[in-house]
């Protein structure tokens, strides 16, 4: 991928962390911990891998995501937003009573929503039948789906896991949101899901580690994936939870809680000095 | 009333999604229960679309979640115990959260599994099922009315969810006679004006012992069919209320949850009446035989007889 490709992602990635963070002070509830670690992996599939359509958001032929970490829809609502699937503007509603924008993904209410998630372990299984719907039905079509790392102390991750596997869903890919952390703290001390890379290896899937906020390696690893036949792909992506503001970086307590005025107006700050210094550059 | 051919309503289903399959869109998930749940018959036929997904019965109901989302219409079997005990939350969830056309299929419902015992005789699926916004609930009383519920099934646009049975029993219904099956309604089995028996499932068998029972002894019922327990039929049951005064509902599941309480709100709320549920109060089943477990739990013919007269005795009480 060329550097002004990557910019641009990287642009668009940031303005989707502002529309996420924008969301859940709004609401002054949600998880920006999580929307931030996972935001450019979205941004790298919706806007640069997935066949889907704005204006057709129900097309049966397209590529399906599935956001099995599902409280991180304030990523997946800014990345859908500026994708075109509704306007940014409509984001301020996260979470309220009326919205279209529920606390978790509401595939009934939201365009580009292509599963209701929220209870962790679900996700990874509904991305399972769509990949198998499309083995039925000839289709070819790609399913995505991504998980926690916290997510995958759920058992129906690992049922998932041997299904995926057990049908050759080579049309799935997982991404891993590998940010180390989860609501009480590190994973590896709340229930060590470690490792990760030789599980999935062990289940019978093809699996590449990656910098999740790398878009060359996000590219390189998702064009592997659709190159590896017979089996699904898990990639495991190192992130940083909070990815893009100071003061959330690495910090559990950011997994879901929100910022206060001044907090988010620093935030607001840092990611528009970040824009600003990207567009500044020729 | 029918030719005396005994079948399993179990049996019934799976014979019936089998006759259907030719349908392409149809995709028959099982975990590890297709001889059982008799999801075999379609695999036999159509292997390609029969998807085993062992011994891990979230997992599938979620993968139907994402089947159904793609078009297909997808039948989720297990053992009732499984299907919507263990799988309650991805069925909740993943299935009729957004409203997805599967229909969860729970066999080996009740205490008439048998010999297995409390722990593979689900007596609360009603209840759980019935808790679930946008779900529907079916429950046949015989293989005519199972196939025929398959067949509205298949094209039934929300989630469902389809109890069926281990025990084979005769028919009650004539094949030729019964027609279309519609999701929602109950059925006026016999006219009678004393007391009302409302029953669901397998129980409606006994609940056609005791309204003859009773007749021989002077007692007018009025015999209603409930094979769907949500939504449930409320002119039925009012209309019903109104002519006899008294009613007795039957099923093979918990008192607290079931048909019985469905109906106990529905008169409750628009025609009070004098009400008994025979059913299982409240406590787990065991190993036995069938027709053991049917007395010892209260759920045959004679405890349908006892409540009957109870509730008749209260009309003026």
């Amino acid at each position: 991928m060329d550097n002004s490709r990557i910019k641009e992602l990287t642009i668009v990635a940031a303005k989707a962390r502002k529309s996420a963070l924008t969301g859940v002070y709004n609401a002054a509830s949600g998880h920006p911990g999580g929307s931030l670690s996972i935001a450019d992996v979205l941004t790298y599939l919706y806007f640069e891998q997935m066949n889907v359509d704005p204006k057709n958001p129900k097309n049966p032929d397209r590529d399906r995501f599935v956001l099995s970490k599902g409280h991180c829809a304030p990523a997946l609502y800014g990345v859908l937003a500026e994708r075109g699937f509704f306007s940014p503007s409509e984001i301020a509603s996260l979470r309220k009573y009326g919205s279209f924008l529920q606390g978790h993904p509401d595939m009934k209410g939201v365009p580009g929503v292509d599963m209701s998630t929220g209870s962790l372990g679900q996700g990874v299984s509904a991305a399972n039948g769509m990949a198998l719907s499309a083995k039925l039905s000839g289709k070819d079509y790609r399913v995505y789906t991504a998980t926690g790392d916290g997510e995958l102390e759920e058992g129906q991750v690992w049922e998932a896991a041997m299904f995926a596997a057990h049908y050759k869903l080579d049309n799935l890919t997982l991404f891993v949101d590998n940010n180390g952390l989860q609501i009480d703290g590190d994973i590896t001390k709340v229930m060590n899901p470690m490792p990760i890379k030789e599980k999935y290896d062990a289940f019978g899937w093809h699996t590449i580690e990656i910098d999740g906020h790398d878009y060359n390696q996000i590219e390189n690893a998702v064009n592997e994936a659709k190159n590896t036949k017979g089996k699904p792909t898990a990639i495991i992506c190192k992130t940083i939870k909070g990815k893009g503001v100071s003061f959330m970086e690495g910090e559990a307590s950011w997994h879901g809680s929100a910022p206060n005025e001044e907090q988010y107006n620093q935030a607001i700050k840092e990611l528009d000095d970040f824009i600003k210094g990207l567009e500044a550059q020729n | 009333m029918a030719e005396n051919k005994t079948i399993a309503t179990r049996l019934a289903f799976g014979q019936e999604l089998a006759a259907l399959g030719a349908r392409e869109d149809i995709v028959v998930l099982d975990a590890d229960l297709s001889k059982s749940t008799m999801t075999a018959l379609f695999k036999d036929k159509y292997p390609e679309r029969h998807i085993n997904c062992g011994i891990a019965e979230g997992n599938m109901m979620a993968t139907a979640a994402g089947l159904a989302s793609c078009g297909k219409k997808v039948f989720a079997a297990s053992f009732a115990m499984f299907a919507a005990g263990r799988a309650y939350e991805q069925v909740r969830n993943s299935i009729a959260y957004p409203s997805l056309p599967v229909v969860v299929v729970g066999s080996h419902a009740g205490v008439t599994v048998g010999e297995d015992g409390a722990s593979h005789q689900c007596i609360e699926d009603v209840a759980l099922m019935r808790a679930i916004p946008n779900m529907t609930i079916i429950s046949p009383a015989d293989g005519v009315e199972t196939a025929a519920a398959v067949r509205a099934l298949v094209n039934y646009d929300k989630p469902a969810y389809l109890r069926v049975s281990r025990l084979p029993m005769p028919m009650i219904f004539d094949e030729a006679e019964y027609g279309e099956f519609k999701i929602g309604k109950g059925r006026l089995v016999r006219d009678g004006s004393d007391v009302t028996i409302i029953a669901t499932g397998l129980l409606m068998h006994e609940a056609v012992k005791a309204a003859d029972e009773l007749a021989k002894n002077g007692v007018s019922v009025r015999l209603v069919d409930m094979p769907t327990i949500k939504p449930i039929d409320e002119d039925i049951i009012i209309e019903s209320a109104k002519k006899t005064g008294a009613v007795v509902c039957v099923e093979e599941h918990n008192i607290i949850g079931g048909l019985g309480e469905a109906v106990c709100g529905v008169l409750a709320m628009s025609h009070p009446t004098p009400i008994e549920i025979v059913g299982i109060r409240d406590k787990f089943g065991a190993s036995g035989k069938p027709s053991v477990l049917l007395d010892a739990y209260e759920l045959s013919c004679e405890h349908i007889v006892k409540y009957a007269e109870k509730a008749i005795s209260r009309k003026n009480a």
